[in-house]
């Protein structure tokens, strides 16, 4: 059993290592078919481990592999837990990352052209960005498949390397040395968090395995701590809390955002695999494994859910003003995650996880259309100056016409049934923030289809590329890119319509989620519904629908009908435009507040301490006084050799004096 | 009857010359050992002093070890003097300062 679960993770680190270290010698062909060999294997242990539990002949396996240490009781371990959520995760995690192999093996094909004339970090590039994406994979898998909180931490922190390798991998660029410099840093804000949390619970419940730590909880639920003075604190709150920045860091959610759009300065496939399918979800996953403690926080529930909701709609108002491909679809999923944090707020975690794996595929084929056609742009990622790439690109454009619809929620398709489940489990839910977070992902359903269409008809439709060169250049990327196109394409249609009623409404996620009775809102939900054609049919009675319709008629009307009405909007909101194309402002203030803060405080502290106080006073201080003081002493060195005879002539007498009295 | 404390009287004075001497003198390297001797003279003017009053004759042996040392010294102190002359070709004080810092 263990060997299993081994190879599902050591074989995308066995081809990372082989990449990474002999690249030079086994060349890009070999490199490719390492990594993607190993990323492959792991796909495909996965869906048997997957099909084990659809069937129902396996048993969740909890287990330890190895002890690093054991100190003071507290094991430090690597261990695997596989139930019913581990196994979704890996299957969802391999597949979208094996798609994305595949895929890069066609993008990266010319990437000596990124790179400067003959420069050493260009040397082996497309080798060392299969043996990264390799090594994402296995620290993912090391995240999912976790039972310990320190081997989520490793798992966290290695995805969090990774991904400032990959943004910043084209590393002659400045652009994208500062994103992944931001992404690290703004990462280094969540995890202080989420380190604390974790040392919250080894302090409480001295242990960091998930099984004893979910057994201790139940006891702790009532505890009060005192943190700053006499203010009482309920423990559970938090640890829940810290454990959630740690997700908003990695999760990105308002308003430690800010990193995701920047992240795009990284090549496209890592956007797809990275920065929308997988480790942006750690975030939603981590909160959904530790549902048993933050089912016994309220206000932790609360706060996820004003987050999340504020996150779903914000940051898809950006996304509508957005000019650059990638960063739409950034924005989109920064949106997308909102509502996964939305759902978990609202105790739905099933709901949550299923949006995870819907939205893993439909935005990872989003973002894997986006570079078939900047593939086909030469690299110019300007929607303004797209348009009419339909009829170049036929496979692009119709599996992102499904991407799409599946992200506006169209019924019947995935996206659908994951949203739709969140919406209602929202306004099922009776805690604190509800009626806000019902708003703002009922708005949001407007907002996701409006900017998502508003995206597709200027790339898509409309009249041709303004340059000619670049039309006489498009043609449709080659079959390694639209191959996983179109395996992400099946499932982004289909798996919702197979899957929900297993994953919302008959509890196939089993004991991996814990919810209370008074929060089940998907229990509330499953009252009224039962499955997909009920949804469905449900769906036509509802809002959302007709809102997602709504953006989608409206994104048309405006983008290819009466392009000018576009600009009649933008005067007429003038300062909400400039907010939206500000981003809010969250960049300069974060640019003013942090980073220059940080800057000035390392001024002052180099200026006045180091230079004036330490350099100045202290050492050339010290040094400058005893000259000083030498400097008058030596006056009393005449060279005169009476002087010093009748200097030791009057020390004698001195000393003698001195004798006789004490005597 | 000459009293102890006129002896030790006549030895403060000559002990005072001999200290006015180092100081004052500005010239002569020869006039400060000469002041040196008459220092130790003073000193032994002391001792036979206390000896004889004491009727205790270990200082007078003791007189004879100083004027032994002296003769010594003063013999070293010459052949100093005369190397020193050899090589700065002057004996005045004012000019040998070198130990200045």
């Amino acid at each position: 059993m263990e060997i299993l679960f081994l190879a599902i993770v050591l074989a995308p680190l066995i081809g990372a290592v082989i990449a990474g270290f002999w690249g030079d010698r086994i060349g890009r062909v070999g490199a490719h078919w390492v990594t993607s060999s190993g990323v492959g294997i792991s796909a495909l242990l996965s869906l048997y481990v997957l099909s084990g539990f659809i069937t129902g002949s396996r048993e969740p396996f909890n287990g330890s592999v190895y002890t690093w240490m054991v100190s003071d009781g507290l094991h430090m371990e690597v261990g695997f837990l596989v139930d019913q959520l581990t196994a979704l995760m890996m299957s969802v995690v391999t597949f979208v990352s094996f798609c994305i192999h595949i895929y890069t093996i066609g993008y990266m094909a010319d990437d000596e052209h990124n790179w400067p004339e003959g420069s050493l970090a260009g040397t082996n590039s497309y080798q060392r960005f299969f043996s990264y994406i390799s090594l994402f994979t296995f620290s993912m898998l090391m995240l999912v498949m976790s039972n310990n909180f320190l081997q989520l931490f490793f798992g966290w922190e290695a995805v969090g390397l990774v991904s400032y390798l990959l943004i910043g991998f084209w590393s002659v660029r400045p652009t994208a040395i500062f994103a992944n410099l931001k992404a690290f840093l703004v990462n280094r804000v969540g995890d202080f968090g989420f380190i604390l949390g974790i040392a919250a619970i080894a302090m409480y419940t001295g242990s960091l395995d998930y099984s004893e730590v979910f057994k201790a909880i139940p006891g702790l639920a009532d505890t009060q701590i005192q943190i700053f003075g006499d203010s009482s604190w309920s423990l559970m709150t938090v640890i829940c809390i810290l454990l959630f920045i740690g997700a908003m860091g990695k999760s990105a959610q308002v308003p430690l955002h800010v990193w995701l759009p920047d992240s795009m300065e990284g090549p496209t496939p890592i956007s797809a695999l990275i920065h929308a399918a997988t480790m942006v979800t750690a975030g939603v996953f981590m909160v959904a494994r530790m549902s048993p403690l933050y089912e016994f926080s309220e206000t932790a529930l609360s706060f996820i859910l004003v987050i999340g909701a504020t996150t779903a709609i914000f940051t898809g108002l950006i996304g509508i003003v957005q000019n650059d491909i990638k960063r739409v679809v950034a924005y989109s999923t920064l949106s997308q995650l909102g509502y996964m944090m939305v759902a978990l707020g609202a105790s739905a975690y099933a709901a949550g996880i299923f949006h995870l794996m819907t939205h893993a595929f439909f935005k990872a084929l989003l973002f894997l259309a986006a570079g078939s056609v900047i593939i086909g742009m030469h690299h110019d990622q300007d929607i303004r100056n797209m348009g009419g790439i339909k009829k170049y690109m036929p496979w692009t454009y119709w599996t992102s016409l499904l991407g799409s619809l599946a992200l506006i929620g169209f019924p019947g398709f995935s996206g659908f049934f994951s949203k739709d489940a969140i919406i209602e489990a929202v306004h099922h839910s009776s805690i604190p923030g509800a009626g806000y977070a019902y708003l703002a992902v009922v708005i949001g359903v407007f907002v996701t289809a409006l900017y998502s269409f508003r995206m597709f008809f200027l790339v898509f439709h409309g009249k041709g590329p303004r340059d000619e060169h670049a039309k006489a250049h498009l043609h449709e990327s080659p079959k390694v890119v639209t191959v996983p196109l179109v395996l992400l394409a099946i499932p982004s249609v289909f798996i919702g319509y197979f899957t929900v009623k297993a994953v919302l409404f008959e509890g196939w996620l089993g004991d991996a989620l814990f919810v209370l009775p008074q929060h089940d809102t998907l229990g509330a939900l499953a009252q009224s519904v039962s499955g997909p054609n009920e949804m469905i049919s449900h769906g036509f009675h509802g809002l959302p629908l007709y809102l997602a319709l709504a953006g989608l008629v409206t994104a048309g009307v405006i983008y290819l009908a009466f392009p000018s009405i576009a600009d009649t909007i933008k005067k007429l909101f003038k300062p909400i435009n400039i907010a939206l194309e500000k981003k809010y402002w969250f960049d300069e203030a974060y640019q003013f507040l942090f980073a220059g803060g940080s800057r000035n405080l390392g001024r002052f502290l180099w200026e006045t301490g180091d230079r004036l106080i330490i350099d100045n006073v202290i050492i050339n201080g010290s040094a400058r006084s005893i000259g000083r003081f030498a400097d008058r002493i030596r006056n009393v060195q005449t060279g005169y050799l009476y002087h010093y005879a009748i200097a030791m002539i009057l020390g004698l007498l001195l000393l003698l004096t001195w004798f006789v009295i004490a005597a | 009857m000459i009293a102890l404390s006129d002896y030790l009287i006549l030895g403060a004075i000559l002990f005072s010359i001999s200290l006015a001497g180092i100081f004052l003198n500005r010239k002569n390297v020869i006039i400060l050992l000469m002041c040196i001797e008459l220092m130790l003279l003073a000193v032994n003017m002391n001792f036979i002093a206390f000896s004889h009053f004491h009727g205790d004759t270990i200082g007078q042996v003791f007189v004879f070890f100083i004027l032994t040392v002296a003769a010594a010294e003063a013999a070293i102190g010459l052949a100093i003097l005369v190397v020193l002359f050899r090589n700065r070709l002057t004996i005045n004080v004012e000019d040998i300062d070198t130990l200045k810092g």
